[in-house]
């Protein structure tokens, strides 16, 4: 199996985690637009990323767990992406546009 | 650090390690591997909600972001913070149970289980003042969005995910609450060491899983306020 991770290294993922959520809940109060999903999906993933290889220690996983873990992700944006762009390229919203 | 003790104990067997593995580490990697399999299967169940979100919020952005008057970020804010505390205290608990720290993994997940419990609590209030404001389509008679009428067909779409997202998230923080006090039965009764930890490793995978799903529920459910047009 593997080394142990120390204290420090989970109480600072932890103290990362804390901040990314309070800066995604101020960020979220100025207006962006469009971008304000694109900044608060971008901060979840690092959070995802952190929660995944730190605390699900995925990072001292063997190669194929690593592998796995990947394809679970890789299999979600397949759902969404291709599900949105059929939506986008036939023209099927309502009000005739994506944005 | 198992490597070496596995070594030390092979010829005389660990209990824990089954027949049809070479040793304690490999039985523990396929365990590991098998329970990344199954949250696979958990990543497509919500998925499909999350991609079925994505598409009715770029169909009627405007209805979506109407809703944000009447769910409080305050709360979904406070939820995530608890819930990366519960983390932080599962990510310590497998660490105590690999090092034999049998009263420290007891104690970790006590609290886990307590900051789980005060996720649902606030939930509950949340769910509670959603009754009260009207805004439970699922039940005849509790739908009222006379505040914004042209909305009031397609907001129900918002709140209807709301509900079944979060409600499966609840479901799933019940489950892992439910699993922690099996795994605190167990450690309590010693059957923990630094040689086997495997279910604790594997409930703590759930654990952050759930944890995840949140972290994405978050922005998406809460946070939606300001914005106009989006994804």
């Amino acid at each position: 199996m593997h080394s142990i991770p120390s204290v420090r290294t989970y109480v600072t993922i932890w103290a990362i985690l804390t901040i990314m959520t309070f800066v995604t809940f101020y960020v979220a109060q100025i207006d962006l637009g469009p971008w304000n999903v694109v900044v608060a999906l971008i901060i979840a993933f690092f959070k995802m990323m952190l929660v995944v290889l730190f605390f699900m220690n995925v990072k001292a996983d063997s190669p194929l767990t690593k592998l796995f873990a990947g394809a679970g992700f890789f299999w979600l944006i397949l759902l969404v992406g291709q599900t949105l762009i059929d939506y986008i390229s036939r023209s099927w919203m309502p009000n005739g546009k994506f944005w | 650090m198992a490597d070496t003790h596995a070594v030390a104990t092979e010829h005389e067997h660990s209990p824990h390690l089954r027949h049809h593995f070479d040793d304690m580490a490999q039985q523990f990697d396929s365990a590991t591997l098998g329970m990344w399999v199954f949250l696979l299967t958990e990543i497509m169940f919500f998925g499909g909600m999350f991609c079925a979100y994505s598409v009715y919020r770029s169909m009627y952005p405007e209805a979506f972001a109407s809703t944000s008057q009447y769910m409080n970020p305050k709360f979904g804010a406070f939820n995530t913070a608890i819930l990366i505390v519960s983390s932080l205290s599962m990510a310590l608990a497998v660490r105590a149970a690999r090092l034999g720290q049998r009263k420290a993994l007891q104690l970790l997940l006590v609290i886990t289980m307590i900051f789980g419990l005060a996720f649902l609590g606030v939930k509950a209030f949340e769910y509670h003042e959603h009754w009260v404001d009207m805004k439970v389509p699922l039940f005849a008679g509790h739908w009222d969005y006379s505040q914004a009428p042209q909305f009031a067909r397609q907001a129900q779409i918002l709140f209807c995910f709301y509900f079944f997202m979060t409600g499966f998230h609840a479901l799933h923080m019940i489950v892992g609450v439910g699993l922690l006090t099996t795994i605190l039965v167990m450690a309590h009764k010693g059957t923990f060491s630094p040689e086997y930890f495997t279910p604790v490793e594997i409930s703590g995978l759930y654990w952050h899983f759930v944890d995840i799903v949140w972290i994405f529920l978050f922005p998406l459910l809460y946070l939606i306020g300001h914005t106009r047009q989006l994804i």
